[in-house]
């Protein structure tokens, strides 16, 4: 699904991002990503959502050359992912409800299918009797499942995770990863960035590990292991 | 298409009334720009009715000999109303301008005893031309001047009043050009400098929702998308300043009338803000509309990758 070519990235400051990089995921994989700060995890992220170019190499996503493509075609492309962020990132003058809904109205659903697809999703995610409140009025926890609610309502094929549990407590943090796994068990490939050892541990599923830039270990069933 | 724009119109509102804080700077900011705008046109009308006054003060008077005909000053008079250069020529007959010297001197017992002792009727008709233009009263004189010496002893114009006043004249046509120059010069680069001092605070505006639009970027919204509601909060800026501004002038120029009657003509500002109320309306909520679009048009566009 996602391929990797000998990919680097130096910044104009001439610090490394990523060096000669090669690595696939295939659909419906379950993927952490683990390192040291700085180590090019978020470059990595970055680099599929086509955020940053590569100084070198290619990175691909299905067949397409992710960096060929069009500006024009960028939103098509991205609605193709689902992004989660350690900072929630929710717009902070929609209620939850809302933010959800901006994802479905940005594809071009009828409102119809947003009303009941929304609705759905909050329910899924534990937020049924929260949908109108606004960003402010919601916990860490709760914030973080209204992005996970944003990023899986268009069905996307893969949801990026970027240390998505960074700001949660231990009982958040199990749920939000027990949300993962079940969207994952569901069909969507699922690319997971963290530093919790205890998450990569109990999910018993493929690890990356990575160190100034480059992947120094990648195990199918791994731990987290630096 | 239709729902696309419905969303973005229907975006662009709410963010409008949830940002009040943020809508509330950006509509005051503008309140000051439109109404500076506002001002400039007032200050334009007072400049232009100002010298319209004046020009209308400005004219070539012909004096005739004593003796001459009057059918001799009408065809005179006909003739001038031909010259491309005239608007108007008033003919003030013998009797109509010893009338009028009577009534000038009034009060002065000894010039009238003085003029009943003559008998006569010591003042000629005069002619008052009012040319189109002030710069186009020498090219009047000029021809006035050539009929009286062409006719040499048997003219009947006794004198012309342009060349005493020829420098008055010359010094007040220079003056409403310079002023008409000096007057649009000003209006610009204060228009320009309200409108960047807006657009600036737009720009700010929108700068604190730099993370969002990155985000809606992230989650696959086109730049029409992204940009339609920031596009539809400035003209809604635009508007509700447009409207504030309006209102305001009411009482502005109701208080300005009496000081202002004077510059048109006994009508004051009041009376042409309420008598251009229309094209005002255009102007203010136009100028606002458009700043405030473009203002967010560009805002947005440094922040789309």
């Amino acid at each position: 699904m996602i391929y990797f070519d000998n990919v680097s990235k130096i910044y104009d400051d001439d610090s490394v991002g990523l060096h000669g990089v090669t690595l696939k995921i295939e659909p419906k994989e379950f993927v952490s990503i683990v390192g040291h700060s700085g180590a090019g995890k978020t470059t990595l992220l970055k680099m599929i959502l086509a955020e940053e170019k590569p100084t070198e190499g290619k990175v691909f996503f299905e067949s397409t050359n992710i960096h060929d493509i069009r500006k024009k075609h960028m939103p098509d492309y991205r609605r193709h992912i689902g992004v989660i962020f350690q900072d929630f990132r929710l717009l902070p003058h929609k209620t939850a409800y809302e933010n959800i809904a901006f994802a479905m109205e940005v594809a071009g659903r009828d409102e119809e299918e947003i009303q009941a697809d929304v609705t759905h999703v909050l329910e899924l995610v534990g937020l049924g009797r929260k949908m109108w409140s606004f960003p402010h009025q919601l916990s860490g926890g709760e914030k973080q499942r209204v992005a996970i609610a944003r990023a899986i309502v268009n069905q996307p094929d893969l949801i990026i995770a970027d240390e998505p549990t960074g700001n949660l407590d231990p009982e958040n943090t199990f749920e939000v990863i027990q949300l993962f796994k079940k969207i994952n068990d569901l069909g969507t490939t699922v690319v997971l960035t963290t530093h919790n050892k205890g998450v990569i541990d109990s999910l018993n599923r493929r690890v990356i590990t990575m160190e100034g830039g480059k992947v120094v270990r990648d195990e199918v069933k791994g731990g987290y292991v630096l | 298409m239709w729902v696309n724009t419905k969303r973005i119109f229907k975006a662009g509102f709410i963010a409008f009334c949830r940002n009040a804080f943020v809508s509330l700077s950006a509509v005051l900011i503008m309140v000051v720009t439109l109404f500076f705008i506002g001002c400039i046109i007032f200050s334009s009308a007072l400049l232009k009715s100002s010298l319209q006054t004046i020009r209308d003060k400005v004219d070539i008077n012909v004096y005739f000999v004593t003796n001459s005909q009057e059918s001799d000053v009408l065809l005179f008079k006909k003739t001038l109303e031909k010259m491309p250069e005239v608007s108007k020529v008033e003919y003030i007959s013998q009797d109509q301008a010893l009338d009028n010297f009577r009534k000038r001197h009034e009060n002065d017992q000894i010039t009238l005893q003085a003029l009943d002792e003559l008998g006569d009727n010591p003042l000629g008709a005069v002619l008052n031309v009012k040319a189109k233009e002030t710069s186009q009263y020498e090219s009047i004189a000029n021809f006035l001047n050539q009929q009286n010496l062409a006719q040499g002893d048997n003219s009947i114009i006794d004198k012309i009043n342009y060349y005493q006043n020829k420098d008055a004249i010359d010094r007040l046509t220079k003056l409403i050009d310079s002023g008409q120059k000096i007057g649009v010069v000003l209006a610009i680069i204060f228009a320009l400098i309200s409108i960047l001092i807006t657009f600036n605070t737009i720009r700010l505006a929108i700068f604190t929702a730099k993370d969002e639009i990155s985000v809606m970027q992230l989650v696959g919204a086109n730049h029409i998308y992204i940009r339609g509601p920031f596009m539809v909060g400035g003209i809604l800026y635009g508007l509700t300043a447009g409207i504030i501004t309006l209102i305001l002038f009411y009482p502005f120029t109701y208080w300005l009338n009496t000081y202002t009657e004077t510059f048109f003509a006994g009508d004051g500002i009041f009376t042409y803000y309420i008598h251009n109320f229309g094209q005002l309306f255009l102007i203010i909520i136009g100028s606002g509309i458009a700043i405030g679009a473009v203002s967010s048009f560009l805002a947005v566009r440094r922040h789309l990758n």
